[in-house]
């Protein structure tokens, strides 16, 4: 299945068919593991429409016809096996939650073991918020199912009919004689327990809930402020040795020659040639670091002439044909009779990922079998490359993903696992490799620069009459208006995954891609349109407005922050955006004031209304809320790769500036309740509205227009230059085709 | 060169025999297999390298051994007494005061040294105080918080 936004969730065929797993070897590997129930529920027999297809998601490791999700064992320990990772978005908590609810046993009784690929059904990848919405499906009927076998060998036990027996608090008992108990480790008393299910049994109404729905705290904060958690940088393995590579100093460049003289008189140095890798390895980082420093290699370098100032008339000059998001009328027909008509081209910069913890990974060969340990946000994809390059077959590529130090979509591609692989393979020795920050920067795969073109018309009423809507290279995610207006057309030209020859270097998935341009360009753009008609910028998008859900976003947003009437520029410095992302409504509202002079943006404060479904953890769903937010005035106001001939400028976070606890506003949040709907994604859309918010806030406190992000010192002083010197040449200027003149 | 490089450890006092100009931060990861400061960007910008010397919150990759020859090193492995969490182990619980956790450790440290030169703190001196330090997944307002709640939990005397 691909969903709407562009990310694969089935396996390709490759994934599910390599070395498939007899039943008897996976029943004999779970014995060696400690035994515990296994279920064999024949899922493919089941004609329950309700129940998620589960097929693509149990891997070449696991015979089909299992239920690999749960463990029972003897202790009473609930082992939840699942193929996401957690990277900081709080799965290992909500995973455990709906595993405890649906089987019936205590929170604290569930460990989480996720993203090895040895252990756990398969998974794409953990991205697009879909761990709860799509995968939390798994989590829930297979614990429905583990619970509805328990059940029947609880009726064995007791001697009584299936439909006597009730669960609960990890016990089972016959209804009309409470005193015939048992544990659920009592039921399955470690062994391995093969039993095929003839129905699946009916899952538990949400209604009935006692643990999803609860705010619940991290369950790993314990390791992580103790400093026990691992991430992949933090596994030991006896002889050891860290891999420093030589990298080229730009996109595009090659290598012309490489004097490791310098660098092998470093004690303790082995230099490694495979392929196009030239590494140095020693046993201390800071030793291959220095060695890898004292190469003399030399590189032709390439002219392109792109860089960032110029970017945007060659993405323009790149555009592919384009295909319709959405359409309604026609927009030529629409453009008849209209009183005024707005025409504006918004520009955004490449953005970078920048986790805290740069790309990581340990591997390990032992014989024809090779384990890593890697910092990654899709471990199944890191074993099929891997197997690939090495010509392993999958099955004897085993990948841990241990604690991951933010990913944000830039741990979607993992190329260092493969680096590490490739250097244990060749010397035999356990590899790490750990890139630095320069590295992290140079190799990131960056949020897409991107153009989006939108011109529009009111009636004589200030009634949006058409919208005709491009964009270039962000990607369609989002971008399909929500408002009533008779004639729209959303045109979506080159996506946000781009393979070479658009972009200098690599783009991929940031945090709700494309998203973010998308809603930054309408919500700015409506603002202008709001202004036109001398209307409130919330009336005017109310007022043609029936979706019942934003509706109710919008207004609880209003609600807490205070929200009153009035035509925009109000000089309040009031912003509004909202917008639909992973299926989940927000809409968000901000104050800013803008200091002329310097041309710096204060966000006072940030209130931001999201309905995302029925919500298993509501403290997660506001700490996400709360990080996205935060993370999100990075990319409104300061973050931007500078570029020159594939060269980088940024690779640090001296220039490279990400929100630190100076930038911080009062952050308000609110769960618009609706329980009526299955759970919606929950890490990604909050960041969709920071852009709109921030630019139209800045619009309503000045009158400035903000046609490009970052809103950087600069842009905002040159903005309210152009605006106050001469607003009519400004407004010229910006018509123009020519992006040159004004991209800065 | 090879010397015997003496200091103090998490209360305890060791000796390395490693060059003096290795820096602090791999020496901890490497050679004592303290893995909890982390590498971030290597040349102080971030803070998750953070550990305390002398008191003091410095980043441990700028460090090298021969700077610290002598001093008393704290990392996050040696702020737990007893088996008993410090209260800023227990407020970064209590508010939910991370996400991925790769700052955390150098997060709890740049605060310990914070109220260690400030005991009450303001809001603006916690900012202030922990600007330096940076978290991408966007904990700061609970870290904050965090921060607040265990400079009250240490009013009565030094943790």
């Amino acid at each position: 299945m691909r969903f709407k936004d562009g990310y694969l969730q089935t396996a390709p065929t490759a994934d599910v068919d390599a070395g498939t797993m007899s039943r008897r070897e996976f029943l004999k590997r779970l014995g060696l593991l400690g035994g515990g129930l296994i279920i064999y529920c024949a899922i493919g027999d089941v004609t329950v429409s309700a129940r998620t297809p589960r097929q693509g998601f149990l891997s070449g490791n696991v015979p089909t016809d299992f239920n690999a999700f749960i463990r029972i064992t003897a202790d009473n320990r609930i082992t939840c096996f699942v193929g996401k990772i957690e990277m900081g978005q709080g799965p290992i908590t909500s995973f455990a939650q709906m595993a405890a609810e649906e089987l019936d046993v205590a929170y604290e009784a569930v460990d989480m073991v996720m993203g090895d690929t040895e252990l756990c059904p398969w998974d794409a990848g953990t991205w697009g918020s879909l761990s709860t919405r799509l995968y939390g499906n798994f989590v829930t009927e297979a614990a429905c199912e583990a619970k509805g076998v328990l059940k029947e060998l609880a009726a064995e036990r007791f001697n009584c009919p299936v439909a006597r027996i009730i669960t609960g608090n990890g016990k089972a008992h016959d209804s009309e004689q409470p005193a015939q108990t048992a544990t659920y480790g009592e039921l399955t008393a470690g062994k391995v327990i093969e039993k095929h299910l003839k129905d699946l049994p009916p899952l538990k109404s949400p209604a009935d809930y006692t643990i999803s729905g609860k705010p619940y705290l991290r369950r790993d904060a314990l390791e992580k402020v103790t400093g026990n958690a691992q991430y992949a940088g933090d596994i030991r393995l006896p002889g050891m040795v860290y891999a420093k590579i030589l990298r080229p100093p730009a996109h595009g460049a090659r290598q012309l020659s490489a004097d490791t003289s310098a660098a092998e008189r470093i004690e303790g140095v082995e230099i490694v040639r495979d392929g196009d890798l030239l590494a140095v390895l020693h046993p201390y980082p800071d030793a291959a670091q220095r060695a890898v420093e004292r190469i003399n290699a030399q590189f032709t370098l390439p002219e392109t002439g792109i860089n960032d100032k110029n970017i945007f008339d060659h993405l323009l000059k790149m555009a592919p044909e384009p295909s319709i998001a959405s359409q309604a009328g026609d927009v030529k027909t629409g453009e008849k009779g209209t009183a005024a008509i707005i025409e504006e081209t918004y520009l955004n910069n490449y953005v970078s990922h920048a986790p805290m913890e740069t790309h990581t990974a340990l591997a390990h060969l032992e014989g024809q079998k090779i384990t890593i340990w890697a910092s990654t946000q899709a471990p199944f994809a890191v074993q099929r490359e891997v197997a690939q390059t090495l010509g392993f077959q999958q099955k004897n590529v085993r990948v841990i993903t241990p604690f991951v130090g933010g990913g944000f979509g830039g741990k979607g591609s993992s190329g260092q696992a493969v680096e590490a692989a490739r250097l244990a393979r060749k010397t035999g020795k356990p590899v790490m490799v750990m890139w630095s920050r320069a590295e992290e920067f140079f190799y990131d795969t960056f949020r897409p620069a991107a153009v989006v073109k939108i011109r529009s018309g009111l009636d004589n009423a200030g009634h949006m009459q058409f919208w005709d809507y491009h964009v270039y290279f962000a990607g369609r995610r989002a971008c399909e208006i929500f408002y009533d207006i008779p004639h729209h057309r959303e045109s979506v030209y080159g996506e946000w995954n781009m393979g070479p020859g658009i972009h200098p270097f690599a783009v991929g998935p940031w945090r709700a891609p494309a998203a973010n341009t998308n809603v930054y360009a309408r919500d700015l753009h409506l603002n202008l349109m709001a202004a036109k008609a001398g209307k409130d910028p919330l009336e005017f998008r109310l007022g043609q407005l029936k979706d019942r859900r934003m509706r109710s976003v919008l207004e609880a947003a209003a609600k807490k922050f205070g929200w009153t009437s009035a035509k925009t520029p109000s000089g309040r410095g009031f912003g509004i955006s909202c917008g639909i992302d992973a299926e989940t409504y927000v809409a968000t509202m901000a104050e800013v004031a803008v200091d002329e002079k310097t041309g710096m943006i204060d966000v006072k404060r940030v209130v931001c209304a999201q309905d995302m479904g029925r919500i298993i953890n509501p403290q997660g769903a506001t700490i996400q809320m709360e990080g996205c937010i935060t993370m999100g005035l990075g990319y409104a106001l300061r973050e931007e790769i500078r570029f020159d001939n594939g060269r980088l400028m940024d690779t640090n976070f001296d220039t490279y500036t990400i929100p630190s606890f100076s930038w911080l506003p009062k952050i308000e949040t609110v769960l618009v309740p609706n329980p009526s709907l299955p759970p919606k994604g929950g890490g990604e859309p909050a960041i969709i509205c920071m852009g709109g918010v921030l630019a139209t806030a800045v619009h309503d406190a000045t009158g400035a227009t903000l046609r490009q992000l970052p809103m950087t010192p600069e842009r905002v002083k040159k903005a309210l230059a152009v605006k106050k010197n001469n607003p009519a040449r400004g407004e010229m200027l910006f018509r123009s085709n020519k992006l040159r003149a004004y991209a800065q | 060169m090879i010397e015997t490089i003496r200091f103090t450890l998490n209360h305890r006092p060791v000796s390395v025999a490693t060059g003096r100009e290795r820096p602090l931060l791999w020496v901890l990861r490497t050679d004592m297999e303290l893995t909890g400061a982390k590498f971030g960007c290597g040349e102080g910008l971030c803070g998750a390298c953070t550990v305390l010397v002398d008191g003091e919150a410095q980043p441990s990759c700028q460090l090298t051994l021969g700077d610290i020859t002598g001093s008393e090193i704290l990392t996050i492995e040696g702020l737990t007494k007893n088996g008993d969490l410090h209260p800023l182990q227990q407020a970064f619980i209590r508010h939910d005061a991370m996400q991925c956790g790769f700052c955390t450790p150098g997060m709890i440290l740049k605060a310990y040294g914070l109220l260690l030169a400030t005991r009450e703190p303001t809001y603006e001196q916690i900012i202030d105080g922990m600007d330096d330090n940076l978290c991408r997944c966007g904990a700061h307002v609970r870290i904050v918080k965090a921060i607040q709640t265990a400079a009250e939990a240490m009013k009565g005397g030094p943790s």
